[in-house]
């Protein structure tokens, strides 16, 4: 049997490179898909040497858009690595801040990669399937109006943390700066702003999603549904939580299979190398590597904001539960496998988020002085919290003078390696048939890892808002034989 | 279209936080837009982006944005693509201009980087010892390619010649909406400098005792953040915390040491500068009390050069 290969390339993914490899058999219908990673610029190397508290600042720059969960998991790590307990005040101040990070990184990968798809069309022109289409689609105003209400998030940021992208203020059992009773006032004046935004969103997606049945039959359909276990963070009554909490681990089914804390993950996580990828697969270690496959009885299992609501019972703010609840009762049960659901789930989290902004702007005691605690000699820790993304894990080692020896850190978008890989087979293999491809494909593809957020596409290609993708088609001789391109 | 300005933007082995920066502009974005032609924005390396570009004709674009250092063989040859179709071509952002905090890789193998990645990781599981390969074969049909992974780390200028400079890691969003008219608008520096407010982190620094007409004095310890939170509205290097904003363009607007935060140079050098890192260990040397204190320093490498050793004299460890 002669093959053909179909490379789609570029895909985005966090720093580097990624591109799907279709292979099509004689009859012209896939035979197999792979999605192939470059995604090493050797940060659990580099880190070695340096001092702990200087990682939080360094490993932001991990990703420049979901920079805020590596600060904030990497300084939880620090305090672990400290024994230090971080004073109640710190532990406010952080959670406000990954929770505004949360509004506007969930904001940015809605409205320039999830909405453009249904707002201006799946299969539409893809010239204007982007943000400045959307903005065109829903009015400049509009579009003025959201990019304000996101601001008032990155505002939050930088007030916190000192800079608005790769912030600094975070300390081993701390924080670097205390709040004022004015920037207090001013966070809980910019929150309403916030939620503001998450009930907009919400209220976007059932205006243009919800009430368009052919959309609908895509978000509920088979084409875009990946069946694997799910793993999220949960407080003491399994409600979704980012800053900490229990990590839940759920199997196809829904029913609770793993939970664990800290150094825990090292006995329900390992990461197999691929020869093809520069990016490991993760598996749940309990039950055994089974390669890349989904359905009951696998053993990968998807993060972020679908994972993190099919895991949990519902969300901990009034507006956001409701949201929650409307979303599981259009699918009529959990968990949910169909990924478009992602998207679902990402601005219920937003609002969630702006709530809880909301609830911790209000509090007044996060204007404490108590913002630094008593360290203990350094050894080793693990921060894990919930990036935008799904669970983030960092792990250090130090010698006793807190100087960085050992690192590990399993990023979002590893995590979800496998799932991935299943979504874009099951998409090229619904839709390339009898050899035939088409420009609508390039779009249709595109729609099953993007759910997924992968870590950089978001912030990517927001200006002009697309991603380039090119489908070459070779012969079994392997000359070229036909180029389609969406741009 | 013809009032219009050309635009391509390219991320290279970047975070996107300069992306970021520019997406961070709100509400000006929506009135910059029009005045923009995008008509090019790569999210990541790949061969397909370089043959679109090539499509294009040679200086066709007016300004090329490029953020990110140079790590794989498709971005070296992006750099050459992007300089032959942009006018202007500005290295945007400190991992661009001077190799940025990936560029700390310079101090390890390229070997000793695979072997933590894909054997020494606590939750790693490689029980054939598996390496990923630029060409593999898998199931004996699948015939699957990866870029290559090069020995180092280089900012833009070694691989192409770069007219521009923008510094910080990201750039302030403040800083690029001043940047952005100016490219509209074509008001350039000399070629081969930074595009810069041109005054130091110090200069706009509330601590700064020269502000205060106060002396510098002798540093008579080396402190770390985790050694208690400094005095308010003092120095931090005068503290003796290794803060390096008197060598560090602050077109941030000094923003680290507000939140009692020593500046870690990622702004880039200072103009006049050509090695920020000995500029640097220069500055701090010159005001220890004793050379005792030096030995108190940790890695020194990873701190004075943490933005900027690709583009150092160092540049990489040999052995």
């Amino acid at each position: 049997m002669t093959l053909k290969k179909i490379e789609i390339n570029p895909m985005t993914r966090l720093e580097g490179h990624g591109k799907i490899s279709v292979f099509l058999n004689d009859r012209g219908n896939v035979d197999d898909v792979f999605f192939q990673t470059v995604e090493l610029r050797g940060y659990e190397r580099f880190l070695t040497g340096m001092p702990i508290e200087e990682v939080p600042r360094t490993v932001s720059t991990i990703c420049g858009v979901c920079r805020c969960v590596h600060f904030v998991a990497s300084v939880k790590a620090a305090d672990a690595v400290y024994h230090a307990e971080p004073t109640p005040t710190a532990g406010k101040i952080r959670e406000l801040l990954l929770n505004a990070h949360y509004v506007e990184d969930h904001t940015a990968v809605l409205y320039a990669l999830g909405f453009p798809d249904f707002v201006v069309g799946p299969t539409a022109d893809a010239a204007g399937r982007n943000l400045i289409g959307l903005i065109q689609a829903v009015g400049v105003d509009m579009g003025r109006l959201i990019l304000k209400k996101r601001y008032a998030a990155v505002k939050v940021i930088e007030m916190l943390g000192g800079k608005p992208i790769h912030p600094v203020a975070a300390l081993p059992g701390g924080w670097s700066k205390r709040v004022t009773e004015e920037e207090r006032k001013e966070i809980l004046a910019l929150s309403t702003e916030m939620v503001e935004l998450g009930q907009l969103t919400l209220k976007i997606f059932d205006d243009v999603v919800l009430r368009n049945k052919e959309y609908m039959d895509l978000v509920t359909g088979e084409v875009y549904k990946v069946e694997c276990n799910y793993m999220g963070t949960v407080d003491e009554k399994n409600r979704v939580q980012f800053y900490d909490g229990t990590q839940r681990i759920v199997d196809t089914a829904g029913r609770e299979i793993g939970r664990f804390t800290g150094e825990g993950y090292l006995d329900h996580i390992a990461e197999r190398v691929l020869p093809w990828s520069y990016l490991k697969v993760p598996y749940l270690k309990r039950l055994g590597w089974k390669g890349i496959t989904d359905g009951e009885g696998t053993s990968l299992y998807s993060v972020g904001p679908l994972a993190r609501l099919n895991v949990a019972d519902g969300m901990d703010t009034p507006l956001a539960q409701e949201a929650y609840e409307k979303m599981y009762t259009a699918f009529g049960g959990k968990p949910v496998h169909n990924i478009l659901a992602y998207h679902w789930a990402r601005a219920i989290e937003l609002l969630n988020a702006a709530e809880k902004v909301q609830r911790l702007a209000s509090d007044e005691s996060i204007t404490g002085p108590d913002v630094g605690a008593e360290l203990g000699t350094p050894d080793e820790g693990v921060g894990v919290v919930e990036a935008a993304r799904g669970v983030l894990i960092h792990h250090y080692k130090t010698d006793n003078r807190g100087i960085v020896r050992e690192v590990n850190l399993i990023v979002a978008t590893t995590h979800n390696n496998g799932p991935i890989n299943m979504a874009v087979k099951r998409a090229a293999r619904h839709f390339i048939k009898n050899g035939k491809v088409d420009e609508g494909i390039l779009n249709l593809v595109e729609m099953a890892y993007r759910p997924y957020d992968i870590c950089l596409a978001c912030a990517t290609h927001t200006l002009p808002g697309r991603l380039p993708l090119e489908l070459e088609v070779y012969d079994h001789a392997g000359e070229l034989c036909k180029t389609l391109r969406n741009f | 279209m013809a009032d219009k300005v050309k635009l391509a933007y390219y991320l290279s082995g970047g975070c996107g936080g300069c992306d970021m920066a520019i997406i961070d502009l709100s509400e000006n974005l929506v009135d910059l837009l029009p005045r923009l032609d995008v008509v090019f924005w790569a999210p990541t390396v790949a061969d397909v982006k370089y043959r679109d570009l090539e499509g294009l004709p040679d200086k066709s674009i007016d300004v090329g944005l490029f953020s990110g250092m140079i790590r794989l063989s498709e971005q070296e040859h992006m750099a050459a693509i992007m300089r032959r179709k942009c006018r202007t071509l500005i290295a945007y952002g400190a991992c661009a201009a001077l190799g940025g905090i990936p560029g700390m890789g310079n101090m390890h193998s390229k070997e000793e980087i695979f072997q933590t990645a894909y054997f020494d990781t606590l939750s790693t599981d490689n029980p054939d010892g598996v390496i990923p390969q630029t060409r593999c074969l898998v199931d004996g049909k699948y015939e699957l390619t990866l870029p290559e992974f090069y020995r180092y780390v280089r900012p833009l200028q070694d691989v192409a010649e770069v007219d521009y400079f923008v510094g910080g890691c990201p750039p302030h969003h403040s800083f690029v909406a001043r940047v952005i008219p100016d490219i509209l608008g074509g008001s350039f520096p000399a070629p081969g400098s930074w595009i810069t407010s041109d005054k130091a982190v110090c200069a706009l620094c509330d601590r700064n005792p020269a502000v205060k007409g106060e002396e510098m004095k002798l540093i008579k310890t080396i402190k770390r953040t985790t050694d208690g939170p400094p005095e308010e509205g003092k120095c931090l290097l005068q503290q003796g915390y290794l803060c390096l904003g008197a060598v560090t363009q602050g077109d941030c607007g000094a923003l680290c040491p507000k939140v009692n935060i020593p500046c870690r140079g990622c702004g880039g050098p200072v103009p006049g500068v050509k090695d920020f890192g000995l500029r640097a260990i220069s500055a701090v040397a010159s005001l220890l009390e004793n050379e005792e204190l030096v030995d108190r320093i940790p890695s020194p490498v990873k701190l004075f050069y943490r933005y900027s050793l690709p583009a150092s004299m160092l540049g990489r460890k040999i052995k």
